[in-house]
């Protein structure tokens, strides 16, 4: 039978505040444990939640951004459940009434072609502690420096049919959540989290088969891979007859397999009701609007701009605007390229990403500046210097010798494009090589290769290749 | 002195004719030699006390005090109160020192009063007769035998007793209003949002609400004006001035309407009861006000919707009592189970058992409609029934308990029993509504209160109303015999 494989997304997003969405703990990672909670992230008898104005904005950032109804009216309810690391015995969640209703993301694939994807909704929580099974023989240590650090969870609908889509759509949302500046995307430090709901169904069957939930993915190779384990898991059960159980897994990275964590049937019945200790969040269109009037342009509108206004394709287009920070170093390079936008966005997505990769470089840390960069495709556009002669350059700016001006000088790489001096080198080259000469004239025309190939050696591959075709295809006459 | 009230101490105090030492000394005497028999301290913190009125008398003498600066008062043991433990009257928190203070005790703290301890309470709040402490029963001083109410008992008996000139107390269904009609003190249950819940340990937090249980009504505003105002730490706490309470207390009665609610003088209203309610209702009429019959017709719904919505909340609420990070925890653990399991088990007593049940049941998937949303529809029902109510009267008027106070013991095994004693008073409290009780009698040599209902932020009518009443009696100037 053929299967298809139907999938779901729910993201968790830490939100970039300052301090706690109820209390005003820091959040900064890697602290000490326990030196980052205070009395209401403990839950200490007595004390009470105060929302974090700032979560609300971001919230409403993001709802804007994916098109969505920005709720007039949301609750935070109360999630019950008894763990070590929820100090308060219950989690502070949005339950029936969630900040961000239903809205729409774009993705776009590999073959060039898009899809919409639907988002449920998106609503704010705060996070749990951490329990530390390690060095604590035979006991538990609890660090609650996270409890209480906010979250944005996104959920989307089960639009998704491959690990392609999935990853398309978490890397859009990922990148999302960047350019509006509301969450870091740190995936080490589990800023950004995925959880996966997958189920298959025979091609052309409209209902939905039972799914598995893989929880707590923090990178997006490990999600592909647990997507491919988890379609053959349940394609194997199925086949053979058997029913998947609904269930919550866990993907162990070293054995890049899949296992259970708990079953539906044991699971918590979370008793949901309005927190009372916090008030309706109601917003108004004033405030509303007001958050629009702060949203960056947003990955489809700089996309749109960069085809329509820069002239880009959309594939190249669609890559530079991956990341804010990409979108804005390219622009930058456009702009001190004197508006040699193509070749900017070759630059950038060839050599200088290559060259980060190679170096396990960020963006940010580039030795190569937008500037340099642009400064460097204004000389080949000037014929300053060829292409060719541009990598040596480029290579050259990254290992710290200055401006593209100064290699090109101090180098002397300057394109030689005086037409006496470049006759009297294909003049010595034809000299020097009669036999091909005279062939090249008895029609064998290939041969202009390798005269321009013996110029360039000449010259150091500082002649002006256009020039040197030219006047050599004249010589050869 | 026992018989001044907080208003004449403080003004002894502030003309110099006693020193807040001398008097914290007096009251910590009278605990220490009648508190024996009425168990209605948790904690005496004497030496702290004693401290602490030193540094007022200071102030009295530069000319730095406030109207409060050197009066000693008892704080409920639901409070918490920085250093010195804060039990909730339970096991639970037996061994719980608390590293902050409650707004309240803040509140009180700044305004120069003297903490002279924490009073007993039924544990956790949950009880209307202060049999469910972990620190035993508290007595009734008018008969030792009967029970004082609850659940801010200790408070109530400690101000009837002159153990103390006032009390904190907290009020979620009844718990100020009822031990104060019991006790025969004044107790003010505020409209919620007025105080602030911060570090009020939490039973239901959509009801809860502290206020003062004092011997006047006078003394009563003079407390309110301390302790109420918005607390930033608390989002249920209303952003709206607090006005003079004491200011409004002489405002004339003429024309002021007063409504009893024919609901609240029915069936299973003790005719003793009935008898001084009317009584006092007739000193109003005499004093100029008018007074009409209203319907809250929704009343007999308050007990079974507040029986749904404060065990809701208390069973989320009181989740964080698990033995991890602080309170009981039980010796050897197997597991994390078994830790969850003993440590709850043994540190809390039956009746917050059952209430954490019965909250875990009404709000479990598939019975969360019939009960939890259906309490919150009624919840709404029962408030229009006020706010229609207001439109005609100022001020509603009835008894606060059907009965009188009952033997210890008498109730503690009937449950729904002990629940209706709080029927004229919890549909105040799902209304958010103000609450009053002073003592307007005594039938069979019991106290009888009169309660005082008002619209939101109301507090100064019912001030007014109760401090006139107390200009033309003396039932609140009656205390019992000391009795050691």
């Amino acid at each position: 039978m053929e299967w298809e494989i139907v999938i779901g997304l729910e993201i968790h997003a830490q939100l970039a505040t300052k301090t706690k969405i109820f209390s005003p703990a820091a959040t900064a990672f890697g602290a000490e444990p326990n030196t980052q909670a205070c009395a209401i992230d403990l839950g200490m008898p007595g004390v009470l939640p105060v929302l974090n104005r700032e979560v609300v904005r971001m919230a409403t950032k993001f709802g804007l951004a994916i098109d969505a109804e920005v709720a007039h009216h949301s609750v935070f309810a109360r999630k019950n459940y008894f763990y070590p690391d929820l100090p308060k015995g219950y989690q502070i969640s949005q339950f029936e009434l969630p900040i961000v209703g239903k809205g729409v993301l774009e993705i776009d694939l590999e073959d060039g072609s898009s899809k919409t994807i639907g988002v449920t909704r998106a609503h704010l929580e705060e996070d749990a502690g951490k329990s530390l099974h390690e060095d604590y023989h035979g006991m538990s240590g609890i660090d609650l420096n996270r409890a209480g650090t906010p979250l944005l969870e996104i959920v989307s609908e089960p639009d998704i049919r491959s690990s392609a889509e999935a990853v398309a759509y978490a890397k859009k949302i990922h990148s999302l959540v960047q350019y509006l500046e509301i969450c870091d995307g740190n995936m080490q430090e589990g800023s950004f989290r995925m959880d996966v709901n997958i189920s298959l169904r025979p091609v052309g069957q409209e209902a939905y088969g039972t799914r598995a939930e893989i929880k707590n993915l923090n990178s997006f190779r490990f999600m592909e891979k647990a997507i491919a384990y988890e379609f053959d898991r349940q394609m194997d059960i199925l086949e053979e007859g058997g029913k998947v159980v609904q269930e919550t897994r866990l993907f162990d990275v070293d054995k890049g397999e899949t296992r259970s964590m708990r079953s539906k049937e044991e699971a918590n019945d979370y008793r949901y009701f309005p927190d009372p200790d916090l008030l309706p969040v109601v917003l108004d269109e004033v405030y509303i609007e007001s958050v629009r009037k702060e949203l960056p342009e947003l990955p489809n509108e700089k996309k749109h701009r960069f085809i329509t206004h820069l002239g880009l394709s959309s594939y190249d287009a669609s890559v530079l605007t991956g990341s804010r920070e990409m979108a804005a170093y390219f622009e930058a390079v456009a702009e001190a390229a004197g508006g040699e936008n193509k070749q900017a966005a070759n630059w950038v997505m060839g050599e200088l990403s290559a060259a980060l990769n190679k170096a396990g470089t960020a963006l940010a840390d580039s030795p190569v500046t937008a500037g340099m960069l642009g400064g460097m495709i204004k000389r080949i556009a000037d014929k300053t210097i060829s292409g060719k002669i541009a990598k040596q350059v480029f290579e050259a700016m990254w290992s710290g010798e200055g401006s593209a001006d100064n290699v090109i000088e101090k180098r002397g790489l300057k394109q030689i494009t005086d037409n006496a001096a470049i006759e009297s080198m294909i003049d010595a080259v034809i000299a020097a090589n009669p036999a091909q000469a005279e062939q090249y004239r008895a029609g064998k025309e290939q041969l202009l290769g390798f005269f321009v190939g013996q110029v360039m050696k000449v010259s150091k591959g500082q002649a002006n290749p256009g020039q040197v075709n030219q006047i050599l295809r004249e010589k050869l006459k | 002195m026992k018989e001044k009230t907080l208003t004449e101490l403080a003004l002894l105090l502030q003309q110099r004719e006693l020193s807040s030492v001398e008097l914290t000394q007096y009251y910590l005497d009278r605990i220490q030699r009648l508190d024996t028999t009425l168990n209605s301290f948790i904690s005496v913190t004497g030496e702290e006390a004693l401290k602490q009125a030193a540094v007022a008398d200071q102030k009295i003498a530069v000319g730095e005090a406030g109207p409060l600066t050197g009066v000693p008062i008892a704080h409920k043991d639901i409070f918490c109160t920085q250093g010195v433990r804060t039990s909730c009257g339970s096991k639970m928190l037996d061994n719980f020192i608390a590293p902050y203070n409650a707004t309240v005790v803040e509140k009180m703290s700044e305004a120069g009063v003297v903490m002279l301890g924490k009073t007993n309470m039924d544990e956790f709040a949950m009880g209307s007769s202060n049999e469910n402490s972990f620190y035993g029963a508290v007595s009734n001083p008018w008969n030792r035998e009967y029970v004082p109410g609850g659940s801010s008992g200790g408070s109530a008996a400690a101000v009837a007793a002159r153990l103390t000139p006032a009390a904190t107390g907290t009020d979620t269904g009844g718990s100020i209003r009822q031990p104060a009609a019991l006790c025969g003190v004044t107790g003010l249950k505020p409209t919620y949002g007025r105080v602030s819940r911060w570090g009020m340990i939490a039973f239901a937090s959509s009801l809860d609400q502290g206020g003062p249980l004092t011997q006047s009504a006078e003394d009563a505003a003079l407390m309110l004006s301390a302790m109420a105002g918005f607390d930033p730490k608390d989002s249920t706490s209303m952003e709206r001035e607090v006005p003079d309470y004491s200011a409004t207390l002489n405002n004339p009665l003429q024309g002021v309407r007063i409504g009893l609610p024919r609901e609240y003088f029915s069936e299973g209203l003790d005719g003793g009861v009935e008898n001084v309610v009317q009584e006092a209702i007739a000193e109003y009429r005499k004093m100029g006000a008018e007074v009409v019959d209203i319907d809250l017709p929704n009343t007999r719904l308050a007990v079974p919707t507040y029986y749904v919505v404060a065990p809701a909340e208390c069973s989320s609420n009181l989740s964080r009592f698990d033995g991890v990070r602080y309170g009981h925890r039980c010796d050897d653990p197997r597991d994390l189970e078994d830790l969850y399991k003993r440590s709850r088990g043994e540190g809390f007593g039956d009746e917050v058992k059952r209430r954490i049940m019965i909250g875990a049941y009404t709000l479990s998937a598939g019975y969360y409609d019939a009960y939890y949303l259906k309490a919150q529809r009624l919840r709404r029902l029962i408030s229009e029934d006020f706010q229609r109510a207001f439109e005609r009267v100022d001020v509603i008027m009835g008894p606060v308990t059907p009965t009188t106070a009952f033997r210890k013991g008498e109730k503690s095994d009937d449950p729904v029993n002990m629940y209706l004693s709080d029927i004229y008073t919890i549909a105040v409290s799902l209304a958010g509504l103000p609450g009053m009780s002073i003592p307007a009698g005594f039938s069979d040599g019991m106290p009888v209160g009169l309660q005082l209902i008002g619209n939101h932020f109301d507090e100064s009518r019912l001030l007014n109303l109760a401090h006139q009443y107390q200009q033309v009696s003396d039932w609140h100037r009656q205390a019992p015999e000391d009795m050691a």
